[in-house]
């Protein structure tokens, strides 16, 4: 972790950051005890412990820039902007969710606020974000796409042909992989012919090796910053390696017994809301404005989860809409 | 005044016009641009419309669906040429898992109008992986429409509607018909998605097909009169929409109905179609309906074994004869 990039950020940005971490923690602790008493149905991908990348980036994006993620994507989609009840009322398939109760926890999208989507195919979305970000540049709009995925993406196909086009087009795209060390159960680099998943390939499409420690926000936020800057000024893409590490399991059915208690001990030293909280306090904000932001932020998810309660269940009508654009789903006169 | 045109003009007239009319159709694949196409069908555009509009991709078919997604989601309307239909196999995920349901998943949110157009199809004698007929791969995921048009102003007015359509649409271009012939109009041409067209009538059988089949079908139909038999022909022309007023019509009116299929027997598009007819207009027919498909495999290569696969003039008369006897 570097300092001197640290106290770059402003103390305003960095407040910022922080009540953005603990929203997206207090959102999957949320999430989480609410799967836990059967109100999330299905699967769910926590990021605890990855809050620093979706924060640096969210922070340092614009409000038209366009984010494409994972099914582990509840942190970037709600640090975007989407509004937390609408999002946990997704999770619980009620009626006011982002999708209507459609998509689920592995399918979030709020397009008003830039979240384009969180893609459950491994690779998918680093193509489809390829393509918006060329969208932008015809366009002339000044947006950037932004495109988070995990270390075991880098092994798939998509990943080479969409970092390909896009250095291919110079187009304003930044490729961000949380490399959380492993894929589902299996450690990435007992299965990659590289050390470092993502910073290792950047050689190959001509672009610069970053690897930043993704457990501090202020890494983070300057990378973005960067990254950000270089592709809206048609500097063309950046791919970003970015270390970090998930606190729970793959998913809910995984309860992450092939981790050595040592690394994941280690690792939670490493949590980057504690260390950020450290960090703020001894740069001169008062315990008094941290715990007002704590505070906030507690209420705040509180009230999405409540909002998200008293939602009713979808309309069984709506099984069959939006097929189409038309609003339906007929196939045939 | 009409002007005689190949099916393989009608593809880049249709894209010039619509390339005209909107600055926001993009045109992208491999050896699109320079090369106007593997199949000569995009020549010229480049010329016409810049390096910008029609581009050519490297050899990435994830790539060029994905980013013809992205593009669609953030206010272009791409056409993304996959040179063979085989080759959707290898970016299936992005037709069928992302651009058929992402409307849906996402609860009305994104729309994505967007074209994939792509060479289907045999009679060129490039075996098992350059010559497949997959419309029904398309046909079975929702979310997909599927066009396939039997002659060059078809393929004009159903291109128009398909870079027009608000959803995504699968186009596939016949690689067999390329090189026939047919009449346009002057002006402006703009079809209608989910219609069928009755190309010829017939009193006493009805032969549904498309594509390619359709040709093959009218030839089959021509002779059957000299054997005394009316046969009509429909040319379904899209598979989703499906035009079944005018199927079920036609069903009814012969009450003997054949399918024309170029593709593997098991789950073509024919079996949904019979399907259709013996749920809703059983009691019409006045004989079992047949499928004439090429039989469950893969397609040869060498001119006397490809001709044999494939359902034939000759194959189809032989099936209406002896269901006649
Ligand atoms: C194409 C594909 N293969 C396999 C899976 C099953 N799967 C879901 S998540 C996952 C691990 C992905 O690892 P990584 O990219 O590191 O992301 P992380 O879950 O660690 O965030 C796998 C194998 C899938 N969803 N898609
Ligand atoms: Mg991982």
């Amino acid at each position: 972790m570097s300092e001197a990039v640290s106290t770059k950020t402003g103390s305003g940005a960095r407040l910022g950051i922080y009540r953005m971490m603990l929203e997206a923690r207090r959102f999957e602790d949320r999430a989480h005890q609410l799967f836990m008493e059967g109100l999330v149905r299905g699967t769910s991908h926590l990021a605890t412990g990855q809050e620093a990348v979706a924060a640096g980036y969210a922070a340092a994006m614009q409000p038209d820039d366009l984010t494409f993620c994972t099914y582990r994507g509840h942190h970037h989609t709600l640090l975007r902007g989407t509004p937390a009840g609408k999002l946990m009322a997704e999770l619980l398939g009620r009626a006011d969710g982002v999708c209507g109760g459609k998509g689920g926890s592995m399918h979030l999208t709020w397009v008003p606020a830039g979240a384009m989507g969180s893609y459950a195919i491994v690779g998918a979305h680093l193509p489809i974000a390829v393509g918006a970000a060329w969208a932008a540049q015809e366009r002339g709009s000044g947006q950037v796409a932004v495109c988070f995925f995990g270390d075991g993406t880098t092994n798939i196909g998509a990943f080479h042909e969409a970092l390909n086009l896009a250095v291919v087009w110079n187009l304003p795209i930044v490729f961000v992989c949380e490399n959380n060390l492993y894929m589902e159960y299996t450690p990435i680099g007992s299965v990659t012919a590289v050390e470092r998943p993502a910073a290792d390939r950047a050689a190959a499409y001509g672009l610069e090796d970053i690897q930043v420690d993704g457990n501090d926000p202020d890494v983070m936020y300057e990378v973005a910053l960067t990254t950000l800057a270089k592709a809206r000024d048609g500097g063309g893409p950046s791919l970003v390696e970015a270390v970090t590490y998930r606190h729970a399991g793959h998913s809910k059915a995984d309860p992450a017994t092939y981790r050595p208690p040592e690394e994941v001990e280690q690792w939670l030293k490493r949590d980057p809301i504690p260390m950020y909280r450290r960090r703020l306090s001894e740069s001169g904000t008062t315990e008094e404005e941290l715990l007002q932001v704590e505070q906030k932020v507690e209420s705040s998810i509180e009230a999405a989860v409540e909002e998200a309660k008293a939602s009713p269940d979808p309309s069984v009508a709506s099984t069959w809409t939006e097929v189409w654009a038309d609003g339906g789903f007929r196939w045939r006169n | 005044m009409a002007e005689l045109i190949t099916y393989r003009e009608a593809v880049a007239k249709a894209l010039a016009q619509e390339m005209s009319r909107d600055e926001t159709v993009y045109l992208i694949g491999e050896d699109v641009a320079a090369a106007g196409g593997v199949f000569k069908t995009t020549p010229g555009l480049l010329e016409q419309f810049g390096p910008k509009r029609v581009r050519d991709t490297p050899i990435s078919e994830e790539a060029i669906v994905g980013a013809a997604m992205g593009a669609a989601m953030n206010g272009l309307r791409p056409v993304a040429e996959i040179m063979f239909s085989d080759f959707l196999a290898t970016c299936w995920d992005l037709v069928a898992n992302q651009i058929a349901k992402t409307r849906y998943m996402t609860d009305g949110q994104v729309a994505l109008p967007l074209v994939i157009r792509t060479a289907n199809g045999a009679g060129v004698r490039f075996g098992a992986q350059h010559s497949q007929s997959l419309e029904n791969w398309a046909m079975s995921v929702p979310g997909l429409k599927v066009v396939a048009p039997s002659n060059p102003r078809d393929v004009i007015e159903l291109m128009a509607a398909s870079i027009r359509d608000p959803d995504p649409v699968i186009f596939f271009e016949h690689k067999g018909l390329f090189a026939d012939r047919g009449e346009i109009p002057e002006g402006e041409l703009v079809g209608d998605l989910g219609k069928a067209a009755v190309v010829r009538s017939g009193t006493d059988v009805t032969l549904l097909a498309l594509a390619a089949m359709v040709p093959r079908s009218l030839e089959a139909a021509e002779k059957l009169s000299a054997h005394g038999v009316e046969a009509g022909v429909v040319d379904l022309r899209c598979l989703v929409p499906l035009d079944t007023q005018t199927i079920l019509a036609e069903a009814s009116a012969t009450g003997r109905v054949y399918t024309v299929e170029e593709n593997p027997r098991l789950c073509g598009w024919g079996a949904e179609i019979v399907s259709i007819i013996v749920e809703e207009a059983f009691y019409d027919l006045d004989a079992p309906i047949v499928r004439i498909t090429t039989e469950h495999i893969p397609l040869p290569s060498s001119d006397p074994l490809e001709d044999a696969a494939l359902p034939s003039a000759d194959r189809i008369i032989e099936t209406v004869l002896r269901s006649l006897d």
